[in-house]
């Protein structure tokens, strides 16, 4: 992968980006704020399924289910009177990984359809898992009695300060994972993705790295899926349902794979267009779905690898 | 466990496996035949539903809607196939779950718009909603004896369709040389096709088996989908011997995990199951034969 | 007397009621350049792959150094240095050249998770890549992505992914499959260079280079081991010119 340079379409595109959404509570309403919390925390969500779908060629559609662990632990812990983030967020990441090592360990032995379709399978259990957990909301999930506190140090209560400490944390997750996937891991990692029958006869043992990275983007996902706990202040098991994983998937493709920036433009694309469409019609499922279509048929480089151009070899 | 008892869930088993032989019997069909992984299956399940149920309705005929609906969703099939399955096959299966999914979504809002929101249930037909006893004391619904009756003939038919016919043949040769097929002058297009509508009927008729046990509603045909996936993954994908197989298996295993576990670990059974067959497996029990 | 350096022995490879591999024995001594030819589908790429590890003897063993490695997956059997190209060019297209033969140097620098630093500015990596390329000729092309270079600059390309790992034994499965006149004689040269410091195991089809590299020559007919001596001794013996059917093939070398 070409190293391109710094100042291209593409990062004047994300600069301009962030820095929108470094002024947004300032100027709309405490609605605007919410909504584009939410979108953040989705597009986190997106960005770590990038990690394993863009770079390491891992098609999983059960990624969803570690959103809902990492916001299933927030919750639980918030009933037995644990309220720290600096507790049970931590706590809601271990969680994440400790599950996606399992999970991870079963499924990176098959790939292809089987992949695809294991994933599915371990994130349904997961789903139906918390359906029956009765004592904490079974099917209709549980609402939080308020948001995790910091010690004093924020009270994320308030909509404003818990928006600028989301977006904080999607600019350091975003810097980590630019790191990630310039290192000896993510080069390991886009080999594994490229070819890896070469990995394997150059001496790589694939099967720990791509086990590593699956763990990895869990925990963020775990993140994730604690600060939509608290954002939302409820819980559901309709968070790991496989179609949350499809639509966290549609935000990544239509946002553009393979780039750090296209999962978070995917993330504002989908919502948004989800947001004002809903206004018109309460049936804009039916003009999303056949435009999803046509996004996918017509290439798959999403609207950042759009603006890459032409000279990128996908 | 009382025998009766045992008997009575064994055939709910074999009726939820014959009902789920149905649909996963399409998907590996197309799953084999054309390297497509079609997640809107189950809105072929559903359309099936709604449909007879909207006929039944209109003509107050249970027979009538069934005779309806079958070419009805055997049409939509081959509409959606030259539509939008067509692009897909050169694809890699990223972008078929993609397309499929956005296909779900679609459905899923077409009926609410064509049919409201609110659940639609289907009558049971006169003759059928009478008991049958099979041993003394031993009764069981009539119309679900009539499902697996119905299931089995399906599947005997299918066996003489792909074993003994020309069609059969293509589906097989279609399978394993693509190209050749195609330069033998064979149009592959219209094999596609039709083999598309094909699955996509046989979704739609357990959809519409299944309206009358159960209620319609947008949606529906998801979680039978993720079970039909189950089972073909277990069987063998592209393989209609392991599809019957896994789906009596996964039948039998829910209806039995269900009344033997906590309702936690009974959803879990099937998902353990294929985890386990394909940790052991991977390539499911059977190879693609069509 | 030296020991091999890759033994093999009884090696027995069945495809349902093919027998790809029929008992066969190999011995590779250290430095040297043993080429294996035969008519096609005599099974020599499946030697190959079941020397680098892919496939499973179901009968046989396999030592490598002096280790057994006949239950050895593929990778750890590379971390013991037996390197292999491959017939149909696997490379990394999405990466440019310089990036493919920085990966490989990577491979044997120790495990990759390292999570920090730009791999692209470590020195110890780039720097012995970039003379790799130097060696195979491919260092006016080193910032080209792989996908874009022409079909002998991959063949290259796969030649010094195989030496970046710096092997004990090289297995070259038909490298100069494809090419041209000229970049067959280029590779030639190359691996005449290798000579000596180099122990190669060249399965090919293209006599000329045969000949011209070989210290000695297996010669193998379906799945078996019809004769194993230096290039004179093959030339001239009756059996291996009846499996080429004509005395034709052998005029060339």
């Amino acid at each position: 992968m070409a190293d391109s340079g710094y100042f291209d379409l593409r990062s004047a595109v994300l600069l301009l980006l962030l820095a929108a959404l470094a002024v947004i509570p300032l100027f709309g309403d405490i609605f605007y704020t919410r909504l584009f919390t939410r979108i953040m925390i989705y597009a986190m969500a997106a960005l770590s399924l990038d990690l394993i779908l863009g770079f390491g060629g891992m098609v999983s559609l059960g990624h969803a289910a570690f959103l809902g662990v990492g916001a299933y632990t927030v919750g639980i812990l918030s009933l037995w009177g644990v309220q720290s983030a600096f507790l049970s967020w931590p706590l809601a990441m271990l969680f994440s990984m400790l599950i996606a090592l399992v999970i991870g360990a079963i499924s990176l032995r098959v790939s292809g359809v089987s992949f695809i379709m294991i994933t599915l399978a371990f994130a349904q259990m997961l789903y139906y898992c918390f359906i029956s957990l009765k004592g904490y909301g079974g099917s209709d999930g549980m609402t939080l009695a308020g948001r995790s506190s910091l010690a004093g140090l924020l009270d994320i209560s308030r909509h404003g300060t818990f928006y600028y400490l989301v977006l904080c944390i999607l600019l350091l997750i975003l810097f980590a994972a630019n790191r990630l996937v310039h290192s000896r891991f993510g080069m390991a990692i886009q080999g594994i993705r490229d070819n890896e029958r070469r990995m394997l006869s150059l001496g790589f043992p694939t099967f720990r790295y791509k086990l590593v990275c699956f763990v990895f983007a869990a925990g963020i996902a775990g993140l994730a899926g604690a600060l939509m706990a608290n954002q939302s202040l409820y819980v559901g098991p309709a968070l790991m349902h496989w179609k949350q994983s499809a639509e966290i998937l549609v935000m990544v493709i239509l946002g553009g794979m393979r780039s750090l920036a296209g999962p978070i433009l995917g993330a504002l694309g989908l919502l948004l267009a989800e947001e004002i469409l809903s206004n018109y019609t309460e049936h804009w499922m039916i003009i999303l779905g056949p435009f999803l279509i046509i996004v996918v048929l017509c290439g798959r480089k999403g609207i950042y690898g759009m603006l890459k151009g032409a000279n990128d070899h996908d | 466990m009382d025998p009766m008892l045992l008997l009575v869930q064994g055939l709910n088993g074999m009726q939820l496996g014959v009902m789920l032989f149905l649909m996963a019997a399409g998907l590996t069909l197309v799953f084999g035949v054309m390297n497509l992984l079609n997640l809107a299956h189950g809105s072929m399940y559903m359309m099936g539903a709604y449909l007879a149920a909207s006929l039944q309705q209109h003509t107050g005929s249970f027979l009538l809607a069934l005779l309806l609906a079958l070419p009805a969703t055997f049409l939509i099939g081959m509409i959606i196939e030259a539509v939008a399955m067509r692009r897909l096959y050169d694809r890699d299966h990223l972008d078929q779950v993609l397309v499929t999914f956005a296909l779900i979504l679609f459905f899923n809002e077409l009926v609410r718009i064509i049919w409201g929101p609110q659940a639609h249930f289907m009558a049971l037909p006169d003759g059928l909603t009478g008991y049958v006893t099979l041993f003394p004391g031993v009764i069981y619904p009539a119309y679900r004896l009539i499902i697996i009756g119905a299931g089995l003939l399906v599947a005997l038919l299918l066996y003489l369709l792909i074993m003994k016919t020309r069609l059969g043949m293509l589906i097989r040769a279609g399978a394993s040389h693509r190209e050749m097929v195609g330069a033998l002058g064979v149009n592959i297009k219209l094999l596609y096709t039709v083999l598309f509508g094909i699955g996509s009927a046989l979704a739609g008729l357990a959809g519409m088996m299944a309206g009358p046990i159960l209620s319609i509603e947008s949606g529906m045909g998801d979680s039978v989908l993720i079970l039909a996936l189950v089972v073909i993954v277990i069987g063998g994908l592209g393989s209609i011997r392991g599809a019957l197989l896994a789906s009596i298996m996964v039948g039998v295993a829910d209806t039995f995990g269900r009344i033997l576990l906590p309702p936690a670990l009974a959803s879990m059974v099937i998902y353990f199951l294929m985890a386990a067959i394909l940790y052991r497996r991977p390539q499911g029990l059977f190879s693609a034969n069509g | 007397m030296t020991e091999a350096l890759l033994e093999v022995r009884g090696l027995v490879k069945c495809f349902g009621a093919i027998m790809a591999s029929a008992r066969l024995s190999l011995s590779i001594m250290p430095g040297e350049v043993h080429a294996i030819i035969g008519p096609n589908g005599a099974g020599k790429s499946t030697l190959i792959s079941l020397i680098a590890g892919e496939l499973r003897p179901d009968a046989g063993v396999i030592r490598f150094s002096g280790k057994e490695i006949t239950a050895l997956p593929v990778h750890k059997r590379s971390r013991l240095g037996l390197a292999r190209s491959f017939q149909i060019t696997s490379i990394f297209q999405g990466f440019c050249a310089l990036d493919n033969v920085a990966l490989a140097i990577q491979a044997c620098s120790g495990h990759s998770f390292r999570f920090w630093q730009n791999a692209r500015r470590i020195a110890a990596l780039r720097e012995p890549a970039l003379s790799i390329l130097e060696q195979v000729g491919l260092a006016g092309r080193a910032q080209t992505v792989a996908a874009r270079l022409s079909y002998g600059e991959q063949r290259q390309l796969e030649i010094a992914m195989a030496l970046a790992v710096k092997p004990k034994l090289l297995l070259l499965d038909e490298p100069m499959a494809g090419m041209g006149q000229e970049e067959t004689e280029q590779l030639t040269a190359l691996l005449m260079g290798l000579k000596g410091k180099q122990t190669l195991v060249l399965v090919e089809h293209d006599m000329e280079a045969v000949f011209a590299l070989a210290d000695r020559i297996s010669v193998l007919v379906y799945g078996q081991m019809i004769a194993t001596g230096t290039p004179d001794v093959i030339r001239s013996l009756a059996e291996v010119r009846k499996a080429y059917l004509g005395d034709e093939e052998m005029e060339g070398a």
